[in-house]
């Protein structure tokens, strides 16, 4: 009779802990090849699973091996049908024989051997190192949505939050305390009264009737003097009201969609809004996305509308900077929410508009949001025209003197798709230092 | 069991009772008639996830933590949800007692095939081979793995995941140049006396006094004094030295008490795993013939159904299967195929040889007892010296074996030999040396290191055959050896007939 073990029950993935440290050891490359993929390929991939070649920098497992294509070996195989010794053969395309080649084997086949990543592992490959900047920091420093907590008790207080134990309790010692007569004692005393005068004939009856009615009134006086409940034996819950992280995020995506934008803008535009979304979706539970869309005039639009619609007109800019102030003035009181917002355009407004914009910005919407990020989808050609100066559309001048006043704001200019992941990348890049001026 | 039926199981489904019963009937006829003579044994039954596990944790029940474990892992996984690759029926460790992981899954004919196969097949070879018994502790391995289980653990606790990685992932890289070939490998000691030896060696660390290097040394010594002391210098490092691994942990001048713990771990298992690496056709053989053996003859006592027999004889002759070299299935020399017809070949010998049998084997040929020869055989060969020992001429026809030549420069391969009379003799010494494991892997010596001056670590490839080694992974293990020597490092290739340099190359 051997010695049975029923391991099945035993705990699995044993060696989950070594798979975490491959996946771990191989992520520095697999971040690189999923960004290598993505900007070469279209950016809206991001939200598909990919299949990556199994990294081979830092998870390969050197050693001392024979090269195959050196040196003279023999090989022993099985199964001669009609060669006798001398013929000789063309080596097959591989080299060798296979026979005797089990390392060689092994090693071809991982490199074969591909990792499909999920779509969920793509975008924490993704989007790791990519958050929305100050979002704890602000709520950490404007303390406004609090929490009361309970914290021992107050003399002071409203009925409401009268504690009954804690009060009766009080009474109950200052009672013992001060030796308030109690009701039994004020019953005996009244019995014994009614039964001496049922049989009022009885000699002494009177002077003991009289004393008993002294002690009586004496004990009632005693009684009404010191309450049953005492002002002073009243005691209140306490609260203390704490702060409350704040971590209700809304973001605002403003895009301009009017005929100055060409198919192309438009499709970069989009493009940063995929991103976005998908990261906003991605790293925020709960978070708010409102998309407005405007041409001569701004609407709050879906989801889908704002992605697939088309439609055109005219430009004005600041009518998307007025709905965005509405929403948030009716929904999002700025004590309660993270504000952010992210604006694509082609940086060609309505005469006179853009100063309105800037002056909207500067006004009230920069103190009310957290972060503004701007993007300007401009031309190729106009990449070297523009560059790093200052020069550029009416929109993108006036927002230059306003990024000059609020450090929360960013602008930056898009010319081809490659450049939006980099881009994305900067405006969004984990502890960034938003005070860098 | 019923008096009407002489049956251990029908049906499909197992349970411990009936595995038991099995178990005893297989011991039975194993140790009776085999005369087998194994570890008690362990059965432990495991879902097909835990065998995965056991995998990629080299087949061990405990292991450290690796992240190399990790990408077997999904390696094999990999391959597994594809349905391109089985998992094996079972598993055996070569521990006392003997573990032997069953697969639920297996069928109760699989498990008796299984039972019989690892738990009384291997258990008996890890028992009596030589090889085993030599160079590895079976009784000890259990605690030991446990042991550097917890040891790493607590490295990585205190020095951090990263350097531990670092060491291991070097150690890892030299695993095949860790090993004793040809001197005994010490026993693995107990852990009292290896926290001794770590204690002495930390003593002797913060005691060492670096003065005693710097006394004068007397002048004008010539050539022939400076060779002396080359010798002399060899003589104290026990140069040339096989097992890099052991030289680094015992010389390196950078690694901390703790480090070379780990090189030790790493190079213990190395070197428990040696042995497996020389034995695979005898030990697929032995396991197998065993378990031929012990299912046919519960066949024959009516002991199991013709059914169960059909299912058993399925998998065997699975497991067997030896396609021919130009068959797309072909993938190599089957183990298991090779050391049953080799060991069935020694029974017919033994029983009934023909005349050319007597030629060969004067030694056994006719001498009845076949099974005294196999268990002499079982217990006194690697697969080297087994196949140059007895593999027969019959059975070289039978599986129409032949040698093919691959020179490098030639673009066409030649056959050298085959089955013929002026063949025989070739084709088995060629087939016994492709099993030669010290053989055919590369021969890196440390040669020289002169501790006192550049402290250079001089290793020395002696090239077989012209096959020399690829260059890429050539020089990142260097880059490895480097990491645990902390001074330069080169490699020089020669040609072991020559002498002639063929090569150099260095970490810088």
């Amino acid at each position: 009779m051997p010695y049975f073990i029923d391991r099945r029950l035993n705990p699995k993935d044993k060696s989950l802990g070594n798979r975490r440290r491959f996946l771990k050891r191989a992520r520095e490359e697999l971040k690189r090849a999923i960004k290598e993929q993505i900007k070469t390929g279209k950016i809206a991939d991001v939200d598909s699973t990919h299949s990556v070649p199994m990294p081979a920098r830092d998870t390969s497992e050197p050693n001392f091996r024979p090269a195959p294509e050196t040196g003279e070996r023999h090989y022993v195989l099985p199964g001669n049908k009609e060669f006798t010794p001398g013929d000789r053969l063309p080596k097959p395309g591989g080299g060798g024989g296979g026979a005797g080649e089990k390392g060689a084997g092994i090693g071809e086949a991982e490199d074969d051997f591909r990792f499909v990543l999920s779509r969920e592992e793509v975008l924490d490959l993704f989007f790791e190192d990519l958050e929305l900047p100050e979002m704890v920091k602000l709520s950490l420093k404007e303390v406004v949505a609090y929490k009361p907590r309970r914290s021992g008790f107050a003399t002071t207080g409203a009925p409401t939050n009268i504690n009954v134990a804690r009060t009766m309790r009080n009474s109950y010692g200052r009672r013992i305390a001060l030796r308030r007569p109690k009701q039994k004692q004020i019953d005996a005393l009244a019995a014994e009264i009614a039964r001496l005068e049922a049989q009022p004939n009885r000699p002494g009856t009177a002077e003991r009737l009289k004393a008993l009615h002294e002690e009586l009134e004496r004990l009632e006086r005693r009684r009404r003097r010191i309450p049953y409940v005492d002002p002073v034996d009243i005691r209140y819950n306490r609260f203390e009201a704490q702060p409350l992280p704040n971590a209700n995020a809304v973001m605002f995506c403003l895009m301009d969609v009017s005929s100055s934008m060409g198919e192309r803008e438009k499709d970069l535009a989009k493009r940063f809004f995929v991103l976005l979304h998908l990261f906003l979706k991605r790293r925020y539970d709960r978070i708010e996305i409102v998309f407005i869309r405007h041409t001569h005039e701004a609407r709050e639009v879906d989801e889908e509308t704002f992605f697939y619609s088309t439609q055109s007109g005219g430009t004005v800019v600041s009518t998307a900077l007025e709905e965005m102030q509405r929403i948030i003035r009716e929904r999002y009181p700025s004590r309660e929410w993270n504000i952010y917002a992210a604006q694509a355009s082609d940086g060609d407004n309505i005469a006179g508009d853009s100063e309105r914009c800037a002056a909207l910005l500067n006004g009230e919407l920069m103190q009310l949001c957290q972060y503004y990020a701007y993007v300007e989808i401009i031309d190729e050609r106009e990449t070297e025209i523009f560059g790093t100066t200052d020069n550029g559309t009416s929109l993108w001048r006036a927002y230059r003197t306003v990024a000059d006043k609020w450090p929360n704001f960013q602008m930056t200019r898009i010319a081809r798709p490659s450049e939006i992941y980099p881009v994305f990348r900067k405006l969004f890049a984990r502890q960034q230092n938003v005070q860098r001026r | 069991m019923s008096t009407t039926s002489t049956l251990l199981f029908s049906g499909s489904d197992w349970n411990f009772k009936t595995l038991a019963r099995v178990y005893d009937a297989i011991e039975e006829i194993a140790l009776g008639e085999l005369k087998l003579d194994v570890y008690p044994n362990q059965l432990e039954i495991i879902s097909s996830e835990q065998m995965l596990d056991a995998y990629s944790s080299v087949g061990m029940p405990l292991m450290y933590q690796h992240w190399s474990f990790g990408k077997r892992f999904v390696y094999e996984e990999h391959l597994y949800r594809k349905g391109r690759r089985g998992l094996a029926y079972e598993l055996v460790i070569n521990s006392n007692p003997c573990i032997t992981y069953l697969m639920e899954e297996n069928t109760m004919a699989m498990q008796a095939l299984v039972t019989a196969h690892a738990a009384f097949g291997h258990n008996h070879f890890f028992k009596n081979n030589y090889l085993f018994r030599q160079w590895t502790d079976a009784s000890a391995i259990l605690s030991y793995l446990e042991f550097a289980k917890k040891y790493i653990a607590r490295c990585e606790e205190r020095h951090g995941m990263a350097a531990v990685e670092a060491i291991l992932d070097s150690a890892h890289a030299l695993m095949d140049q860790g090993v004793f070939r040809y001197r005994r490998p010490p026993r693995l000691s107990s852990e009292r006396e290896r926290e001794r030896i770590r204690e002495r060696l930390e003593y002797e660390e913060q005691t060492y006094n670096d003065l005693w290097r710097t006394l004068p040394v007397a002048p004008g010594r010539d050539a022939k004094k400076a060779e002396e002391e080359v010798s002399e210098r060899k003589r104290s490092l026990k140069l040339p030295e096989e097992n890099l691994l052991y030289f680094l942990e015992k010389n390196s001048l950078i690694l901390e008490p703790w480090q070379r713990e780990l090189i030790r771990i790493v190079r213990v298992i190395a070197q428990y795993f040696y042995p497996q690496r020389q034995t695979k056709v005898m030990n697929e053989g032995c396991a197998t013939f065993v378990h031929y053996f012990i299912m046919n003859r519960l066949y024959d006592q009516d002991r199991i159904t013709e059914g169960a027999m059909l299912e058993i004889l399925h998998s065997h002759s699975n497991v067997i299967f030896q396609p021919d070299f130009d068959d797309p299935r072909f993938p190599g020399i089957n183990p298991y195929a090779l050391g049953l017809a080799i060991m069935q070949d020694i029974q017919r010998i033994s029983t009934d040889p023909t005349a050319e049998d007597r030629d060969w084997f004067p030694q056994i040929a006719g001498k009845g007892d076949w099974l005294e020869v196999l268990l002499d055989s079982w217990a006194n060969h690697r697969d080297e010296s087994f196949i140059l020992q007895y593999l027969s001429p019959a059975l070289i026809r039978k599986m129409r074996l032949f040698v093919l030549r691959d020179r490098a420069d030639d673009p066409y391969c030649e056959v050298a030999s085959i089955h013929n009379e002026r063949g025989y003799e070739a084709v088995r010494a060629a087939l016994a040396r492709s099993y030669d494991v010290a053989a055919n892997l590369p021969d890196i010596q440390v040669v020289d290191v002169d501790l006192l001056g550049d402290r250079r670590l001089r290793l020395q490839h002696r090239v077989k055959n012209g096959i020399l080694l690829e260059k890429e992974t050539r020089d990142e293990t260097l880059r490895h050896v480097r990491r645990l020597w902390g001074y330069d490092v080169s490699l020089v290739g020669i040609d072991s007939e020559t002498g002639e340099m063929l090569y150099e190359c260095s970490s810088g």
